[in-house]
């Protein structure tokens, strides 16, 4: 998300934009008696939206423990002659629908909880793997050049020059990563994991219109909000000076 | 093995329902291109249009796939059409708003001032320059983004199954539901094999449409 | 042929314009250099020509008719256009590239492509070789010259240049220079060039408009301005040693003298002294049978000496050719560190002296009688 859009403007549109939205959904709750279904069924969407973000949460916080250090150490001298091969394997790994991700797992690891997150922990990975490695990558030579010349050694060189020049495009895997994860989650509920998946899988088959956009309604507020916060967090997190949206 | 011997037993079955997502993605993705690419082109003309543009299309991209496709079963169903092929393609039209779009757009914005200054002290019309100029230095990049687009539908055509839309998905929530794993296996691998021939398809045909002048320079 | 009158540019939220009624008269057939430093409103002018920027004020007629009257992508592929990014498009063949122009105006593809292949041999780049190939593969003078090629391929009567060889190596830039004073001769555009070197602008122009702050300051032959500069803007902008860029312009047979006396190697050397003594001069060229230049004597040894030239000569240090310039004479006179040359022909044959007070005298003229 390499273009620079005026800060202002998008204040000002997200405002907007969700200003319509609540708007909208709520003409559309009045209209489909949505309001009292979401009403009883309240308890069942705190307690799945909690199992939604505790999925979210697990597997997406071990995606990024495990994603980054992988990432940063495929570029480290040892490595480094395994990196494009690992880069090819996870192009062809991203390819892979997280549909057939998470079938796949569940046929090794059964159902429940744990295969979902290990699904969802496989999705996430790759994104992450893929931007640090390239992100690294991309830090431009000169400057470890001439890091390497004024004699820092290659871990004060990791965390004082090729870390913060890459952080951008970390982040921007990261986004990338947790928009997939938030989006796939729902499907947990197919292979036994739970979360608000319940709601829309059920309210489909049942034909209930009001159940299903009580489950669908909340993950899509949640998937945004995710968004939001990580863009926000890579608005401010990252230094002035290597951050082109600050 | 016997998911082996079901693939072999149910080869007809197989290769109907990958016809059935090749054509959602297919027909979903080229209206994307009719669609997202003159769009691409209008709001390089207007920045504050470019950013509303370019944020919608990345809030549709964040809805996860099955909340879409409920939200749109009370809409469409009012046609009749709730469930099946149709919400299928219009979800993977939505889907595929933004990378093409994009792509699109940043490819046409970053043309080397100078080619468009050229082109217009030659006397060059706009459609002139965006037909002999513009649009084929963008091919590359718009091609990676319906490339992005299709491969990433792969997966959303797959979850619409459980809409009632067919295709390569219903064996994994067969698979699912009737705790048959040659089936969920089968789907599981048959939507994979799609998706990584077609990206490898469509890098084929990126290099085939770009023109010789833009590849890497050749060894002279 | 191109005529600007009263040409004005202001823009939006500007306090000054870019462009202060500005009127000049370019005649068919020469290059005009817009010459000035940096936001001087050369490029501005120039662009008003082919209507990229619209006039304030003012009109621009070319050829007689009225600019404004056009419509501005007609007026264009009547027009060659020459930028400094030379702007070829990567994604066509060199071919595809200078037919642009004819292409859209509707020729057929064989009159193009034999178009394309005249004017790559007019550069000396085999159309075999280059008109498939693509602008990466060529080297940044190539690319130039294509660009030139791509501004004429429809044979516009008018070429606009913007800095068109800035982006060029010096050495190259030269080389090109001199390929496109001698493509002009033969094509004889009527040209509007922009510039901001000045050896550029004193070599290539046949009248250079010196803008400064939107405003035309002088409007002349690039030998009258070095001569006359109107005011104390042009003269510093020439800097102190323009009347040495002078030099360059005029040529060793507008400082030579003419029939020059001479001897043979059988002569006495009393005829030497005394022709020395009737023309006024210092030394005398011997000459061989066919005229060329042999030797000199100079007048001491004239007087002094005894017997023929030939036993008694000096060798000459070097020759010049009619053909240089006053520029090289100089040179040529502080490297052998003499004060006279004699000066042949393409055969060798003697046909006059220059001499350092000749040229001094000859260039001091313009301030005597000006």
């Amino acid at each position: 998300m390499a273009e620079r859009i005026e800060s202002g403007g998008l204040q000002r549109l997200w405002q907007n934009g969700l200003l319509v939205l609540v708007f909208t959904l709520g003409a559309w709750a009045w209209a489909s008696g949505l309001l009292p279904t979401m009403a009883a069924l309240w308890d069942d969407i705190a307690y799945l939206g909690r199992q939604h973000v505790w999925l979210v949460v697990v597997s997406g916080g071990l995606a990024i423990l495990v994603g980054v250090p992988l990432g940063i150490a495929l570029t480290r001298r040892q490595l480094r002659r395994y990196g494009d091969a690992v880069l090819q394997f996870l192009n062809i790994g991203a390819t892979i629908p997280t549909l057939a991700v998470l079938a796949l797992s569940m046929s090794v690891l059964g159902i429940g909880a744990r295969p979902a997150i290990f699904g969802l922990f496989i999705a996430t990975l790759l994104p992450i793997v893929a931007n640090t490695l390239a992100g690294i990558r991309a830090v431009a030579p000169h400057l470890i050049e001439a890091a390497e010349g004024m004699g820092m050694s290659p871990r004060q060189i990791l965390i004082g020059v090729e870390l913060p020049n890459a952080m951008l495009v970390i982040f921007a895997g990261v986004r990338t990563a947790l928009a997939i994860n938030v989006g796939t989650a729902p499907l947990a509920f197919l292979i036994g994991g739970g979360g608000l998946g319940e709601l829309i899988f059920t309210g489909i088959a049942l034909n209930e219109f009001a159940m299903m956009l009580a489950g669908a309604i909340p993950t899509a507020l949640l998937a945004i909000f995710v968004d939001f916060i990580v863009g926000q967090m890579q608005l401010w997190t990252i230094p002035r000076g290597v951050n082109p949206l600050r | 093995m016997e998911t082996v011997d079901y693939i072999l037993a149910n080869w007809p079955l197989i290769a109907s329902r990958t016809g059935e997502h090749i054509s959602i993605v297919g027909v979903a993705v080229g209206l994307a291109i009719l669609t997202g690419v003159p769009i691409g082109i209008a709001i390089t003309q207007n920045r504050r249009a470019a950013a509303s543009v370019l944020y919608a299309a990345s809030i549709v991209i964040t809805i996860p796939s099955i909340a879409l496709f409920g939200m749109m079963i009370p809409i469409l169903s009012l046609i009749g059409q709730g469930i099946g092929y149709l919400p299928a393609v219009i979800a993977v039209l939505l889907y595929s708003q933004l990378p093409i779009i994009r792509n699109t757009y940043t490819a046409i914005t970053n043309v080397d001032p100078a080619l468009r200054e050229a082109a217009r002290g030659m006397g060059l019309t706009r459609l002139q320059r965006l037909r002999e100029v513009e649009l084929p230095i963008a091919v590359p990049v718009i091609m990676s983004g319906v490339r992005v687009a299709v491969v990433m539908n792969i997966g959303v055509t797959a979850i619409a199954a459980y809409i009632g839309a067919g295709g390569l998905g219903a064996f994994i929530s067969r698979g699912i539901s009737q705790t048959d794993p040659r089936q969920l296996v089968t789907g599981a691998l048959a939507v994979s094999v799609l998706a990584v021939v077609s990206d490898f398809a469509l890098l084929a045909l990126q290099r085939l449409l770009t023109s010789p002048g833009l590849r890497e320079a050749r060894a002279a | 042929m191109i005529r600007l009158d009263r040409v004005s540019k202001v823009f939006a939220g500007a306090s000054a314009p870019a462009v202060d009624h500005v009127s000049m008269e370019i005649p068919a057939g020469e290059i005009c250099v817009l010459l000035g430093p940096s936001g001087c409103g050369k490029t501005t002018t120039m662009k008003m020509v082919n209507r990229l920027i619209e006039p304030t004020s003012g009109e621009i007629y070319i050829d007689g008719k009225s600019t404004a009257d056009q419509d501005p992508v007609q007026l264009r592929r009547t027009l060659g256009y020459v930028i400094q990014q030379i702007g070829l498009f990567p994604n066509k063949t060199i071919g595809e590239n200078i037919c642009i122009v004819p292409d859209i105006l509707g020729w057929n593809r064989m009159r193009s492509r034999k178009r394309a292949a005249e004017l790559l041999e007019m550069v000396a780049l085999d159309p075999a070789i280059f008109i498939d190939r693509y602008p990466k593969e060529l080297s940044g003078g190539q690319q130039q010259r294509i660009g030139v090629l791509r501004a004429i391929a429809a044979d516009p009567p008018v070429l606009l240049m913007d800095e068109p060889f800035g982006a060029i190596d010096p050495i190259n830039r030269e080389i090109i220079q001199d390929e496109f004073l001698k493509m002009q001769a033969t094509l004889k555009k009527t040209i509007m060039f922009v510039s901001h070197d000045i050896d550029e602008a004193v070599k290539m122009a046949d009248r250079i408009a010196i803008f400064r702050e939107g405003r035309l300051v002088q409007y002349d032959s690039p030998d009258n301005i070095l001569a006359h500069p109107a005011n104390a803007f042009v003269s510093d902008f020439f800097g102190g040693d323009r009347t040495l860029k002078r030099l360059q312009l005029l040529r060793v047979p507008d400082a030579m003298i003419h029939d020059p006396p001479t001897v043979t190697a059988d002569d006495p050397l009393d005829r030497a002294a005394a022709l020395m003594a009737e023309h006024g001069h210092t030394s005398i060229v011997m000459v061989g049978p066919r005229g060329r230049p042999r030797g000199f004597v100079d007048l001491k040894t004239a007087r002094d000496g005894r017997g023929k030239v030939g036993e008694n000569h000096e060798s000459l240090a070097t020759t010049i050719k009619l053909s240089e310039n006053l520029r090289t004479a100089v040179s040529t006179m502080f490297r052998h560190d003499v004060t006279w040359l004699a000066c042949v022909d393409e055969d060798g044959v003697l046909k006059g002296y220059v001499t350092l007070r000749g040229i001094t005298h000859l260039l001091a003229g313009a301030y005597r009688d000006g």
